[in-house]
């Protein structure tokens, strides 16, 4: 049975170049630009040019049935919030309509409405009345929601007083005891602590096995995996693809990756370089794991390199700089120095799997002569990303550090306590 | 299932009004939330909402009966008549500047959470209740310390009260859609209140416009009714009050609640787009 519908669902926005987009305007600019128009002589002919529509949703169509769990993915700016904002009712579509059965709760944001001079327990009661629990059903959760948040000896405590972690916990356990017929849920993940992470996603897991419809959006993909078994992928504005979610998550990452894997110059003049180099190409080759097409951190890749020596008998080698893309240097490596004749000159890094951690890397190649001058500097060479990927691990926080080796790292019982 | 709702543009709910009374308890809690913060906040808390009526009404009774020495209507200790004027001023142009700004100060929830948003200018009304109530009380006592008692006619008070709702609701809507669309318009707020606290009859009585050509025009603002009403209320048939005018009053003000109200209606799914 399908709880909610969606039909022709578009929604518009006005970016307004003149002022800020999107943001507010005064009456004084509204009163000063219709004198102006009564005073320009081409009237109304400068506004068109400064408005421009902005179609946050395309003509989006979808049903939900009834114990659906949906991942959203996309990339930001795709539309994705607005959808969960017009399917909350915070805003409305331009067009189409959408017909929702059941009783719908969004956690759109944690603790939304909390006033930091009330106390935990009065916040409680009003973040409870704005998630739409009525007083007797916080009444009665009132207890669970405490032992969930764990904010027992500071519920008589002005919430402007909590650590972010308390307060993130406070918000959470009071959504997390709606009983919603349908839970919408947008990236509350992003914030807190991994006890925090695992508590939210286990809750969500009970509200989707007892067969509740939830819809997530987040951009932790090994979640969504973990929870969703259906998935909507959008671009753009507009639903492009939609199902089962290993096959949504296969076909987002092969897509939308900003990633630069592969580079070559044909024209030897027209190549970046100069006098004594030129650039021929870069390439990234991954063996690809279980017939995927994007790069995890299982994934063994080799790095190419190809350029053209113009100086006979120079004395060259290779130095590569992998950067994370907010731009640490996590290492350099260099060839041997050697002697090329003129002509095309390769080389080959190979980075094995299980040795880079998930994440957005970029690679930066220099050609050094003598060992000491650089006679060419090529500044992101290559750009890729690395997806996570897990096995028998039911956490799913971002795994932290620059790499993530497969070392041999084991445990086993050496002693026995022996009981008499 | 019994909770099934279509949305779509433009879509003004049919049970929009069934929703807003099942959310009455979130509007409590909001008011509740409203007037707690106001006290919480304050060294002075409930002191502070004593003290400020009672320096004003000081100031203005020393204004204007001492310094400028106007007289007002005939039987009717002029202190009395200036500060019944501002007590019922004062309420109005309290919910009104609430009302207006409720939005606003409220854009979280605007952004985060679906509700009616007509709870917002709703639960913003309760603060100014809780003032009023305080200041009706200082004001009795000033009664009793100018050996003026009360009046009999107080039982028509909350009629008097209701219509002032209606009013400040009325401008306040408005006002309030205006604000987050536009806003400077909340700078204009203060002005408003300030020039009308001069227009309506608080300081002066209403009597002085009585057979001007500029009387059509008086009557039209619905407070000067409201403001007349009230004194006669609290102070007795000496005060000047002309019980035609109440129709006039109502009329008006609930035509203003009206037009108010489409509109807000016709922009409360918007909000969010452009808080």
């Amino acid at each position: 049975m399908s709880v909610i519908t969606a039909e022709n669902i578009s929604k518009k926005y006005i970016i307004d170049h003149k002022h800020k987009a999107g943001g507010p305007s005064t009456f004084r600019d509204v009163v000063s630009d219709s004198i102006g128009k009564i005073f320009s002589r081409k009237p109304g002919h400068s506004e068109y040019t400064e408005k421009e529509e902005f179609w946050a949703l395309k003509d989006v169509n979808f049903t939900i049935d009834q114990g659906d769990r949906i991942g959203i993915v996309g990339h930001n700016g795709a539309g994705k919030s607005t959808l969960l904002k017009i399917l909350s009712r915070i805003t409305e579509p331009s067009t189409g309509q959408i017909k929702i059965d059941g009783r719908v709760a969004s956690l759109l944001e944690v603790g939304t409405g909390f006033h930091p001079e009330l106390t935990g327990r009065e916040n409680i009661y009003l973040n409870g009345a704005i998630l739409g629990m009525n007083k007797s059903e916080i009444k009665q959760s009132f207890d669970a929601i405490v032992d969930f948040a764990g904010v027992e000896k500071f519920l008589d405590t002005p919430v402007k007083r909590y650590s972010s972690g308390m307060y993130v916990r406070l918000g959470f356990a009071i959504a997390a005891h709606l009983n919603p017929e349908i839970l919408i849920v947008d990236e509350v993940l992003a914030v807190g602590d991994t006890e925090f992470q695992k508590k939210c996603l286990g809750k969500m897991r009970d509200v989707s096995e007892s067969g509740r419809t939830l819809l997530f959006v987040s951009h932790n993909l090994t979640a969504i995996q973990a929870l969703c078994n259906k998935s909507f992928y959008f671009e753009k504005g507009q639903l492009i693809d939609q199902g089962e979610t290993t096959h949504i998550v296969t076909n987002y990452l092969s897509k939308v990756s900003h990633k630069r894997m592969e580079r070559h110059w044909d024209d030897i003049d027209q190549a970046p370089g100069n006098d004594q180099v030129r650039i021929k190409s870069f390439r990234l080759l991954a063996e690809y794991q279980d017939n995927l097409v994007h790069i995890d951190v299982r994934t063994p890749m080799n790095f190419q390199f190809e350029f053209w020596n113009m100086e006979e008998g120079a004395n060259l080698n290779l130095s590569m700089h992998l950067y994370t893309f907010t731009g640490e240097c996590i290492f350099n490596v260099g060839t041997e120095s050697q002697q090329f004749g003129k002509g095309l000159v390769t080389g080959v890094c190979e980075i094995p799997g299980h040795f880079l951690n998930d994440g957005s890397y970029v690679v930066s190649m220099m050609i050094v002569k003598d060992t000491s001058t650089v006679v060419y500097n090529m500044e992101e060479a290559l750009v890729f990303d690395i997806e996570d990927y897990r096995e028998n691990v039911t956490w799913y926080g971002k795994w932290p550090g620059y790499i993530r080796p497969k070392l041999n790292f084991s445990i086993r019982q050496t002693e026995h306590l022996v009981n008499d | 299932m019994q909770h099934s709702i279509t949305i779509k543009a433009g879509g003004s709910e049919k049970d929009y009004w069934k929703d807003l009374w099942r959310n009455k308890q979130l509007l409590w809690i909001l008011s509740k939330r409203d007037i707690s913060v106001r006290y919480k906040q304050t060294l002075l808390g409930v002191a502070w909402s004593v003290l400020r009526p009672i320096m004003t009404m000081t100031v203005m009774v020393f204004v204007f009966s001492y310094v400028a020495k106007l007289k007002g209507d005939p039987g009717v200790p002029y202190p009395l008549m200036v500060l019944s004027g501002i007590t019922i001023w004062t309420f109005f142009a309290n919910t009104f500047s609430q009302i207006s700004n409720s939005i606003l100060i409220n854009s979280n929830l605007v952004s985060k959470v679906y509700f009616p948003r007509l709870l917002m200018p709703l639960s913003s009304v309760a603060v100014g209740l809780v003032d009023f109530l305080i200041t009706l009380g200082i004001f009795i006592v000033f009664t009793i310390f100018f050996n003026h008692p009360l009046s009999w006619n107080i039982i028509y008070l909350p009629a008097f009260l209701l219509l002032t709702f209606i009013a400040s609701m009325g401008f306040g809507l408005f006002f309030a859609v205006l604000n987050v669309r536009f806003r400077d318009i909340g700078q204009l707020i203060p002005f408003i209140v300030q020039v009308g606290f001069y227009v309506c009859p608080i300081a002066y009585s209403s009597s002085l416009a009585k057979g001007t050509w500029y009387e059509k025009f008086y009557n039209l603002n619905p407070m000067v009714g409201i403001i007349d009403g009230f004194r006669w209320c609290l102070l007795g048939d000496k005060a000047y009050f002309n019980p035609d005018s109440i129709y006039s009053t109502a009329i008006i003000s609930v035509i203003i609640l009206i037009f108010s109200l489409i509109y807000f209606r016709k922009k409360e799914n918007t909000f969010v787009d452009h808080i």
